[in-house]
């Protein structure tokens, strides 16, 4: 599937865009470190938890559950929250 | 760019900060600095440290205000960098409650004969050691899920505010198995095992009054230095005082007590000299009321010590003489090992200062830096 990559993590991907594939979320994240090795640790910790600024949308709507099933042609939008200075 | 290898380089500082990293070279008479940076623009870097055994790898703590925390490698002393391909992480605990790592506080290489090893700590508190130079990390010793050692490190809340922390990691130079490390808070450990077992050392240190000192959760070391000329000497700047203890004793001594009291032996860095056991320098803050973490008074200054801590002398020549109110943090104090020994730190505010003569006269060698979390001299190679 079409990822956007936000801007703070496109370092890993040289570009807004990539591709990435996987039944569920977390596949899908696990596709994107496969080919962009480091990229998933700064966005889900060593306890599978989402880590606190980042964001998952999936066609428009919020995905909170790394398990959630994925798509067969959708788009997964990554956002990185700003906050603090 | 250049190289913390560079042969026209006498010395390197290594500086890291809220918003990135930078490189300082000075030239042979230590007057003139090069600049070479910023490395990693936004990310936050607790402490870079150069790998003595090869003089060439280098590594950052990084993390940024919104991803999680990384580390950063470099082969070529800071010429080109790469990601470690597994950056500390404590074990995963199905069902919940698991801990993760804020971010790498703390980094220290190896024993001379274990070329490749490095220790680091993390927030909150976790022990961690590389096999391969950085480039992939593993929990390290019982200590990060030891239920005694969990209920020390208490729980986010107790720490420093930017999370508790697990620091000063220190390798005996005379054997690779006999360890040290502190805990803000959680008390000061010590290992002969290599790992497999830690102790706590805490005798004679004083806690918050009204506390029980034999608890180790009370217990806040800030930064513990081992004398590199006298391996069984270490100095520790502590929460409540500055401290010496010489093995196999097991009882620290308060030695602060020779500073002014309107200064105090209140603080965060400390720093020995490399040849001479004898001498080491802090730079006290004010730790009174509600913890101002500012020279005291406005008024900054670094006091050494030329006799183990029996008497100490104020060291302010070139400092600000009266509203500047920074201070220094814990790992951002630093000597290096030229004949007549430079000692340089950086502040809250952003300036690196330098002395060329052991701190009798100071030179702002760097304005207008973000906030400096760490300055470390870039050690050569060892023959």
């Amino acid at each position: 599937m079409k990822v956007l990559i936000p801007s703070a993590l496109r370092s890993y991907t040289d570009s807004a865009y990539a591709e990435a594939c996987g039944d569920t979320l977390a596949e899908v994240v696990a596709d994107l470190d496969r080919l962009h090795p480091g990229i998933a640790f700064r966005m889900i910790d060593e306890q599978r938890r989402i880590r606190r600024h980042i964001r998952f949308f999936v066609d428009g709507r919020q995905v909170r559950d790394l398990d959630q099933r994925m798509p067969d042609d959708g788009e997964l939008i990554i956002v990185q929250a700003l906050s603090g200075g | 760019m250049s190289s913390a290898n560079d042969p026209d380089v006498a010395v390197t500082l290594l500086v890291a900060t809220r918003k990135g990293a930078w490189l300082y070279h000075a030239d042979a008479a230590r007057s003139r600095w090069r600049v070479d940076g910023p490395h990693f623009l936004g990310h936050i870097i607790h402490h870079m440290v150069l790998d003595p055994r090869d003089g060439r790898t280098l590594l950052a703590a990084a993390k940024t205000g919104h991803l999680g925390p990384t580390l950063f490698r470099s082969t070529d002393a800071g010429l080109s960098w790469r990601e470690a391909a597994r950056p500390p992480a404590f074990a995963r605990v199905e069902g919940g409650g698991g801990r993760s790592v804020d971010h790498t506080f703390w980094l220290t290489p190896g024993h001379a004969s274990e070329p490749g090893v490095w220790y680091a700590g993390t927030s909150p508190q976790g022990l961690f050691r590389s096999h391969d130079g950085g480039e992939t990390w593993a929990p390290f010793s019982p200590v990060n899920d030891d239920p005694d050692y969990r209920s020390w490190m208490g729980t986010v809340q107790d720490g420093t505010p930017d999370g508790p922390k697990l620091h000063s990691i220190i390798v005996d130079p005379r054997d690779p198995a006999h360890l040290y490390f502190g805990m803000s808070g959680g008390g000061v450990h010590e290992s002969v095992d290599g790992g497999r077992s830690f102790r706590t050392l805490i005798d004679g240190l004083q806690v918050v009054e009204g506390f029980d000192a034999s608890q180790p959760t009370f217990h806040d070391p800030h930064c513990i230095r081992l004398c590199p000329s006298n391996p069984d000497r270490l100095y520790q700047q502590n929460h409540c005082g500055i401290y010496r203890i010489d093995r196999p004793d097991t009882r620290w001594r308060r030695i602060g007590g020779g500073l002014p009291a309107g200064v105090g032996d209140v603080g965060f860095p400390m720093v020995v000299h490399p040849r001479d056991a004898d001498t080491a320098w802090v730079f006290p803050m004010d730790g009174t009321s509600v913890w101002p973490r500012t020279s005291p008074g406005g008024r900054p200054a670094v006091f050494a010590t030329r006799d183990g801590g029996a008497t100490w002398q104020r060291l302010a020549g070139g400092l600000p003489a009266e509203q500047a109110w920074w201070t220094v943090r814990r790992q951002a104090m630093s000597a290096d090992s030229q004949p007549v020994v430079g000692l340089y730190f950086g502040t809250t505010s952003g300036e690196l200062w330098a002395s060329r003569d052991e701190g009798e006269h100071w030179q702002c060698i760097a304005r207008h830096l973000p906030d400096i979390y760490a300055v470390e001299v870039a050690a050569r190679a060892q023959a």
